[in-house]
């Protein structure tokens, strides 16, 4: 069945093993009550469980709780922590202010689009070895593509503060095991021995422990979302008990103008549509 | 005092006398937007403007005028403006409502994405047939590293149309009329072997694509006008679901494929894999 006849098909009416409520009486949540099977359950665990429809054992619960704990920065100078302080400097609403820095975490130089580039190439590196590749060899074919490799080097400071905390922890509830986490750290001998000279960032270090937890990319993805969530917050309110638009003003002469000569505007159709001409 | 400075080639501004942070002038690629621009300029040649860093020509100004009204409203079956509705039945705020549009409206399937696709296939095949003919007949490529989704169908045609529609030929008919570049037109006249190769009909963002193409904008730009210019629809028909309310507003139905029944009371684990 194909064309407007599968989408009739599933007019007014959706099949799923997603769950769903049911007014007065119940939930269901991946197949589960939410209320009774599932009342027990911590929310990141619900949380994960509702991503993946698999359980984590409770050391690795914890460390996929510190994953996000450890990078909830209240700073609102970092970019997506910034949107949810402006929004309250603006005296936008909260839900807004947070969720337009949850979207734009989606980003190509942190956040999601790291994580998704860093597990991927994990995973990637790691079926590669698996096969009796030369992880080396890897590394540099890498560079040549990409010019980089997601959760290696950082743009401001070799040095990330989130990995021996991190490491501590992992080493505590006894994980330091996986084979992606070895490989992570082999990737970083490797760049540190050669001209590059960069060091693991939390990206890859995160992206490991996940994927020697069992995740896909795309359950990553998901987990990651409100990763950054528990800065945002204190970033609008600090904003938002200041007086209104003090958070990073930005007087004319911070505008550096780099464009065009300022010219004329010829008489366009707005006025007289019948005579523009070109 | 912050050395810091905001670098653009798009604004300049002169401070009021008595305060730096008010703009006595504005200029806008070097006309000055208040003075000149307001008096004399058409939104949309403003709009042209602000994108292209150039005021457009009579066509450019025609063509992105009318490819504004062909996108303003989607009507509510589009998935966009359906979330933007989601957000007026429920008293959201107005920004939730636009911001659900963005998001939905966003995508791959028939979203602003889907239209950059597009606008790369134009970059890198521009009128060569063949080209086309062999890209549309590759299944589109999945990057397990990229945030995005896989694309479902071969961007710029529709996955569920019989036939071309007719919006969607009148606006190819018009848009193309306006002789402002050339993908518009050759997509006209190759409208039928494209859809061959396709195995569908051309959508909306096909023809969008082609003429923001044609307008100068590159992909990235022609994704920003694309979630901008359908803005519109989305706010009104928000606006329109508030005022019906919730008990006017489809709920439907569903079937649980895995439905533990009625609760007994009791609390189990759950297994791995359910």
């Amino acid at each position: 069945m194909k064309g407007p006849q599968l989408l009739e098909k599933h007019v007014g009416i959706l099949v799923t093993s997603a769950g769903a409520f049911f007014p007065g009486e119940r939930a269901v949540f991946r197949g589960h009550d939410l209320h009774t099977s599932l009342k027990n359950m911590d929310w990141l665990e619900m949380y994960t469980f509702g991503i993946t429809g698999r359980r984590f054992s409770p050391q690795q619960m914890k460390v996929l709780h510190a994953l996000w704990a450890y990078t909830s920065y209240p700073d609102a100078r970092l970019w997506n922590n910034r949107v949810a302080a402006l929004a309250g400097t603006a005296h936008s609403t909260g839900c807004l202010g947070v969720a337009a820095a949850i979207s734009v975490s989606d980003a190509k130089l942190y956040g999601r689009g790291i994580d998704m580039r860093a597990i991927e190439f994990l995973i990637r590196a790691k079926a590669c070895v698996d096969k009796g590749e030369d992880l080396t060899a890897l590394v540099r074919a890498e560079l040549k593509t990409n010019r980089s490799i997601a959760g290696y080097g950082r743009p401001i400071v070799a040095a990330d503060e989130r990995i021996a905390p991190m490491m501590a922890l992992i080493q505590e509830q006894g994980l330091g095991g996986g084979a992606h986490l070895k490989l992570s750290f082999e990737v970083e001998k490797i760049l540190l021995a050669g001209r590059w000279r960069l060091h693991m960032n939390y990206a890859a270090l995160a992206a490991a422990l996940v994927a020697d937890f069992g995740m896909s990319p795309q359950e990553y993805y998901f987990f990651g979302i409100p990763a950054f969530l528990a800065g945002m917050p204190p970033c609008y309110l600090d904003a938002a008990e200041k007086p209104e638009g003090v958070l990073f003003p930005l007087p004319c002469r911070m505008l550096s103008y780099e464009g065009v000569a300022r010219r004329s505007w010829r008489e366009g159709y707005k006025s007289n549509p019948q005579d523009f001409s070109e | 005092m912050s050395t810091e400075s905001i670098h653009t080639r798009i604004w300049q501004e002169e401070a009021e006398p008595d305060n730096a942070f008010a703009a006595a002038s504005c200029h806008c690629h070097g006309y000055d937007v208040y003075g000149e621009l307001m008096v004399r300029a058409s939104w949309i040649e403003y709009l042209f403007l602000l994108f292209r860093g150039e005021a457009p020509t009579a066509q450019q100004a025609r063509l992105l005028e009318g490819l504004a009204i062909a996108l303003a409203n989607p009507g509510p079956r589009d998935a966009a403006v359906h979330a933007a509705m989601c957000g007026g039945v429920g008293g959201s705020t107005s920004a939730s409502c636009l911001m659900a549009a963005l998001a939905v409206g966003a995508g791959a399937s028939g979203g602003a994405r889907e239209v950059y696709i597009t606008m790369e296939d134009w970059l890198s095949r521009g009128t060569d047939l063949t080209q086309w003919k062999n890209g549309l007949a590759v299944k589109p490529l999945d990057d397990p590293a990229d945030v995005w989704p896989a694309p479902g169908h071969p961007p710029g045609f529709d996955p569920y149309g019989v036939r071309c529609t007719t919006p969607v030929m009148q606006t190819l008919t018009y848009l193309s009329s306006l002789g402002c570049g050339q993908c518009l037109a050759w997509l006209q006249a190759n409208r039928s072997s494209l859809e061959s190769a396709a195995g569908m009909p051309l959508a909306m963002t096909g023809v969008a694509a082609a003429a923001l193409h044609d307008l100068g904008c590159t992909p990235a730009q022609g994704e920003m006008l694309y979630l901008l210019l359908r803005l519109p629809g989305a706010a009104v028909h928000a606006l329109e679901q508030k005022d019906y309310g919730h008990k006017n507003f489809p709920f439907f139905r569903i079937e649980l494929e895995n439905d533990p029944g009625p609760a007994q009371g009791k609390s189990d684990r759950v297994e791995a894999g359910a």
